[in-house]
């Protein structure tokens, strides 16, 4: 009896969370979907009725709102944090005196709360009393900046926010990666008499490719599931300007009673996680067996 | 001739210098942008209404008062209730330690099994696990909602730690693998020689190995839960908030006058526990944001 309780031990320590994940995760994901295949509004309904509630959401200019800014918000967020976050980190691997320090001050917005973070960009940003009073204040009396509240700019403060938020983070990734490259081949081509930035654009840059993946991956992830930021910064608006997906799911499940748009729209942006992780995850746990 | 300082070698050094300048000036340039926004954070927690209207965002206050951080304290409105932050504060404290302790545990012992009692379906649990953690969290908002309330803890601190740990376990279970996969296996082969059990080679051996990974795994989790806004707006109610959906509605109501001296404040108290942690020990919780993503 004891020997049969040592020899299955293992298994009873790992069933909890197993039966948890089993649940939790992929037992509610089932349910979502189920639940977005029928007509529930306040209340869930069982009967399936196939895609109308698909239908509705794709028919929805607020939808087609929040797509189109994930689109914008995704590329400009990816894009911009990558491009900083690398030329920092070249710029950081010259032997920098201070080094430790800088790297602790461009890392630590990574701790805050993305709430802290919107508080803090909102009143950064306030047309009124912000960055634009103090550019009026340098003389340029006809500055305007006023993106938070311009329907077609709003998005673009979430970029700025985000940005700030996580570029300090893809630095530390790429600062990692650019250490590891072997020394002795940089060492070879300095002698070689090769100009810096050729070494970094032809040797050093091409070799991390497998951290810009990485980089990426933990962004388009951030960017879809930002929610925080847009609530604390926008609000989703001016009217739903800068909705997100995330942000059209919380009002469609928590303010406007309508389960079956929100458990819809969960899916289309569970889709669009997988459709960006699952080659990632399967290659790296297939690299790992290997 | 061969003492003759080589005039291009010179000029090469010359703009070596100048470069050198440029690259710690730009650098400082990027030091200012990363500080600007908690320096007039801080800046304009410290002035009265009056100064921050007529004054600008980026001067230093005149008369420095505590005032706002007075009332961002105890007598702030998040809607209705005018109670300040304080209770939503205490609120996350009892939400976070439990939550962070008990789903730091279960992933030590989930990393203990994948990583040395491999059994058929080990990995594949595990990689399960691993999709769990990816998953945007709306897809299991509603659900998780309906749970809670058959459980009878739908709006309660309870009910937000039994979510945090529940979708903190994938998190927490690949650090621990991660690191209890690089202890040589010959080591739980020689104390089951030895006649010690599971439980005691886990408590005798490899737990006094763990304290790295356990202050990675603490801080990664603290700063998450923290953190947390979804899951604390979408499953508490007034009286259970977590701080930082307390934060929000402070900065975010419509009554009486905007008090931005008291929003930064409030932003800046909301901050504080988690910067603390990065400040205090800065080396792991960058360990651990690397380890949860490249790895993951």
């Amino acid at each position: 009896m004891t020997e049969w309780l040592e020899r299955h031990v293992p298994k009873m320590v790992l069933a909890p969370s197993f039966v948890a994940i089993l649940i939790f995760v992929y037992g509610f994901i089932a349910w979502t979907a189920w639940v977005s295949l029928t007509r529930s509004r306040l209340l869930p309904r069982y009967d399936i009725e196939g895609f109308i509630q698909y239908e509705r959401l794709f028919a929805s200019p607020r939808w087609d709102t929040a797509m189109n800014n994930l689109f914008i918000f995704g590329a400009l967020f990816i894009i911009v944090s990558m491009f900083l976050g690398l030329m920092i980190a070249i710029f950081l691997d010259q032997k920098i005196r201070a080094e430790g320090i800088l790297r602790t001050i461009y890392l630590y917005p990574m701790a805050l709360s993305l709430i802290v973070t919107g508080t803090a960009w909102k009143w950064i940003l306030n047309p009124g009393l912000g960055i634009e009073a103090v550019i009026k204040g340098w003389g340029f009396e006809s500055f305007e900046f006023n993106w938070l509240v311009d329907p077609n700019m709003a998005i673009y403060t979430v970029v700025i926010a985000g940005v700030w938020q996580a570029s300090g983070f893809v630095m530390a990734l790429f600062l990692a990666g650019l250490r590891s490259v072997d020394q002795e081949i940089i060492k070879a081509a300095q002698v070689d008499g090769i100009p810096t930035h050729r070494i970094y654009s032809a040797i050093i840059i091409p070799s991390m490719a497998p951290i810009f993946l990485s980089a990426f991956i933990v962004l388009s992830h951030l960017a879809i599931k930002s929610f925080d930021l847009v609530i604390a910064l926008t609000g989703g608006g001016p009217g739903y300007a800068t909705d997100l997906p995330a942000t059209y799911m919380y009002a469609m499940a928590f303010s406007r009673g309508d389960i079956g748009q929100a458990a819809s729209s969960a899916m289309i942006m569970m889709m669009v996680v997988f459709a960006i992780v699952v080659p990632y995850l399967y290659s790296e746990l297939r690299a790992k067996n290997d | 001739m061969t003492d003759m300082p080589h005039p291009k070698a010179k000029t090469s050094s010359l703009s070596k210098t100048v470069l050198r300048w440029l690259l710690y000036i730009i650098l400082c340039l990027f030091a200012l942008y990363y500080l600007m926004p908690l320096f007039v954070m801080l800046t304009t927690s410290l002035k009265s209404l009056e100064e921050i209207r007529t004054g600008s965002l980026i001067s230093l206050p005149r008369d420095i008062t505590f005032d706002a951080w007075k009332t961002a304290w105890s007598g702030a409105c998040t809607g209705i209730q005018c109670e300040g932050l304080r209770p939503y504060f205490w609120n996350s404290i009892q939400l976070a330690i439990p939550a962070v302790l008990i789903s730091t545990l279960i992933g030590a012992l989930n990393g203990y099994v994948v990583a040395q009692w491999r059994f058929k379906g080990a990995n594949l649990i595990f990689s399960m696990m691993l999709f769990g953690c990816f998953i945007p969290f709306q897809v299991v908002l509603l659900p998780m909602a309906r749970m809670l309330g058959l459980m009878g803890v739908a709006g309660t601190i309870p009910g937000l730690i039994f979510v945090h740990v529940i979708y903190g376990i994938g998190f927490t279970t690949l650090f621990f693998r991660n690191y209890y996969v690089t202890i040589p296996h010959e080591l739980v082969k020689a104390a089951k020689v030895d006649g010690a059990g599971f439980f005691r080679i886990f408590w005798s051996i490899f737990l006094p190995l763990s304290l790295p990974i356990v202050v990675v795994t603490v801080i990664w989790q603290f700063t998450q839960i923290w953190n947390d806004f979804l899951f604390g707006v979408s499953f508490s109610q007034a009286g259970t908030q977590p701080v930082t959906v307390a934060l929000n509605n402070i900065v975010n109501s419509t009554t009486g006058v905007k008090e931005y001296n008291v929003d930064m404040a409030a932003a800046i108290i909301a901050a504080l526990p988690t910067l603390l942690v990065y400040v205090v020990a800065g080396k792991y919780f960058i360990r651990g944001l690397t380890a949860g993503s490249v790895k993951g």
